[in-house]
């Protein structure tokens, strides 16, 4: 493998990557508030180098699991190691150099432009008066491409639209050009095409401590684009059918536990969704990309016969398939 | 090869990203310091009105012969006496006030944040009053009165909000923290003031006078003793609260955005509100609350940025607001001396209306 020098600020988060040790890994993680235990005690491994979603019920612990992924909530109990290293005693701006967070619903600053607030993106790769360098500007100018934000650089934030306002968010967490971005429920107001837009810009973030590492990625997942290695993103998402469509690995939680973690495929069953929302449902396989479907079903609407559904379709668009 | 060569080179292709957000960072540049020069050469102008025009008229020549030291009759006293020394001290405590409303705004959030309406000055005045009439201190035995006043009304505002913030968020940096703060601060504020009416309607009516500065502000008090301690005040709280203003950058996204970045919210947000408070209680020791300075330079400075935040415009703002109060004050009606602080309040409390109106609309 050649690693000859992979990063500025995180040479160990590629080499991390490339040895399969997952983004987070985490060993009876207690969270809570006030002495009250919310989340945990729980077990999980988020893989690195692929889009994660965490789905569950209101209050399950979503977020308050993504506040304490950031380190804003001390553990309350448990170990968290981040890329293979613990994350004990990591300096606050180096760890934002690692974990990037996009929160649930940021403070609109007044009179500030898009470029400005990408800007802040910046901070934690900063001393204190630090002047702004080329790399910065270069790293602003590309956050805005990636995210189509170059023709509104100039304008102020309070007159964009919700999905326009999302992208900034999304280009400043780009800024902070971090392995690894939270995202807390990145698509809650916003219609369904600027849903998918979102989420297709968070599944092909970059890992921007893969610059120059080459064709280092040959294991980052079946879907990347093989070209860059991906950044490791994870988002809670209410929306099921776009948590199948766009996420690798998807972790169910209720009530502060995991209640399983795996692929799409494997963790969007009938039996899971029942135990996670109490939701009746149907599953069905897309017809066209193959990901799983979520079916919302009332009481007694279910197919007959468990998995009768399901089981047909799937017959059927292999059928068409073959 | 490095990731910094890689970008510099992959942006390299695409130069029109790059050249914009260079563009549009040195044109936002640009209108700061524009900003900052004009206010300056506003702030020195005021002043020459203040020191040069008036029922008593001083010729430009005469001025500077005078600071040459020169001995005019009559007018070297009144210009080092009272009409320099009012114009100094009027600039440094509109600048003290600026700041401070600064700070307040942007850590709380809220424009009615305030030091002036949450309580500072007033209590940094009962302070003073109470320092001089029940202790018998005098001199800088009243500023420590006024410091312990201001911080002291400060420290409880700020408990208040902690006590409550949204869970996990971080307590006064949170919008919900800055509405208790200021319901909290307005109580105090009446409370501090009703103790200093009653501290003066209970004095002789030679101490009235001079107290009477407590009730409102006033720069007839003004003196080079007093500018001297102000002008350390200022020289020690003006950059740290610049550093602190800076620093609260990544907090104008919200507590989780801040954390995110690294930042330390909570923290930065204390030391805002513990030099603010600083800066408010020391223009207060020196000239009395001066009602309505810092609320209202805050954002008229906004309003020249186009909303950005910036603490050097806010400060230059109130200098201004105060040297033009305390001549208007003065010279405005012949014969009639209104204190500068009954002008700043009267100008001020318009304008309070205004914002509360459209603060409502905002949220």
């Amino acid at each position: 493998m050649e690693s000859t020098g992979a990063s500025t600020d995180t040479p160990a988060a590629a080499a991390a990557v490339a040895a399969g040790t997952p983004a987070f890994r985490l060993r009876g993680v207690c969270l809570g508030y006030g002495g009250a235990r919310i989340v945990g005690p729980l077990d999980l491994d988020i893989p690195a180098g692929v889009s994660t979603a965490i789905i569950g019920a209101n209050g399950c612990g979503k977020s308050t699991l993504l506040r304490g992924l950031t380190r804003q909530l001390p553990l309350m109990g448990g170990s968290i190691e981040v890329l293979g290293t613990p994350v004990e005693g990591w300096p606050a701006r180096a760890y934002a150099r690692t974990v990037a967070l996009l929160p649930q619903s940021p403070v609109v600053p007044e009179g500030m432009s898009v470029e400005q607030l990408v800007e802040r993106g910046r901070h934690p790769h900063r001393s204190w008066f630090g002047a702004r360098t080329r790399r910065d500007e270069a790293v602003i100018a590309s956050a805005l491409e990636r995210t189509e934000l170059v023709e509104l650089a100039g304008r102020d934030i309070a007159e964009l639209s919700g999905g326009q306002r999302q992208r900034v968010w999304l280009a400043l967490v780009l800024a902070q050009e971090t392995p690894i971005v939270l995202l807390d429920e990145p698509t809650s107001y916003l219609d369904m095409s600027h849903q998918v837009e979102l989420l297709d810009m968070v599944r092909a973030l970059p890992d921007p401590s893969a610059d120059g590492a080459g064709g280092a990625d040959e294991r980052a997942g079946g879907r990347a684009d093989g070209q860059r290695r991906r950044a490791t993103t994870v988002s809670v998402l209410h929306e099921l059918n776009m948590a199948a469509r766009t996420a690798d690995f998807i972790v169910a939680m209720a009530h502060g536990q995991v209640v399983a973690s795996g692929t799409p495929a494997d963790v969007l069953t009938p039996a899971i969704l029942a135990e996670v929302f109490d939701l009746e449902a149907d599953v069905i396989p897309d017809p066209l990309l193959g990901h799983p479907v979520v079916l919302a079903r009332g009481k007694g609407q279910t197919a007959a016969v468990e998995g009768g559904l399901s089981a047909s379709l799937s017959n059927g668009a292999d059928d068409g398939a073959s | 090869m490095s990731a910094g060569e890689c970008s510099t080179a992959a942006a390299a292709d695409q130069p029109t990203a790059r050249e914009q957000v260079a563009a549009l960072r040195s044109r936002g540049r640009r209108r700061l310091r524009l900003v900052v020069a004009g206010l300056a050469v506003l702030v020195l102008a005021l002043m020459a009105v203040r020191v040069l025009l008036g029922a008593y008229t001083v010729t430009i020549p005469d001025f500077f012969r005078i600071l040459g030291g020169e001995q005019i009759p009559g007018a070297t006293y009144i210009v080092m006496q009272s009409k320099l020394p009012r114009a100094v001290g009027a600039a440094l405590a509109g600048a003290a006030f600026g700041a401070s409303g600064s700070l307040f705004r942007r850590t709380l959030r809220n424009p009615l944040a305030s030091p002036d309406l949450i309580g500072i000055s007033a209590g940094a005045s009962a302070g003073a009053v109470v320092a001089m009439t029940v202790l018998g201190w005098r001199g800088p035995g009243m500023a420590i009165g006024a410091l312990i006043g201001g911080l002291g009304v400060a420290g409880i505002v700020l408990a208040f909000a902690r006590s409550g913030g949204a869970r996990g968020s971080g307590g006064a940096t949170t919008a919900m923290g800055s509405e208790k703060v200021i319901v909290a601060g307005i109580a105090l504020s009446s409370l501090a003031m009703v103790i200093v009416s009653q501290i003066v309607l209970s004095l002789e009516k030679g101490d009235l006078q001079s107290v009477s500065v407590w009730t409102s502000g006033s720069l007839s008090t003004a003196n080079w003793t007093r500018i001297t301690w102000l002008a350390i005040a200022l020289v020690i709280l003006l950059p740290l609260g610049l550093a602190i203003h800076q620093a609260l950058a990544p907090a104008d996204l919200g507590a989780d955005f801040a954390h995110g970045l690294g930042a330390r919210p909570e923290r930065t947000g204390f030391l805002a509100l513990v030099v603010g408070a600083l800066l408010a209680s020391a223009a207060t020791a020196a000239f009395g609350p001066l009602a309505f300075v810092a609320l209202l330079s805050t954002p008229l400075a906004r309003g020249l940025t186009g909303g950005r935040p910036s603490l050097p415009v806010a400060a230059l703002v109130g200098a201004a607001i105060v040297v033009a109060a305390d001549f208007l004050g003065t010279e405005a009606i012949p014969g009639v001396r209104l204190p500068t602080g009954i002008l700043t309040g009267a100008a001020g409390a318009p304008l309070m209306l205004w914002l509360l109106i459209r603060s409502k609309s905002k949220v």
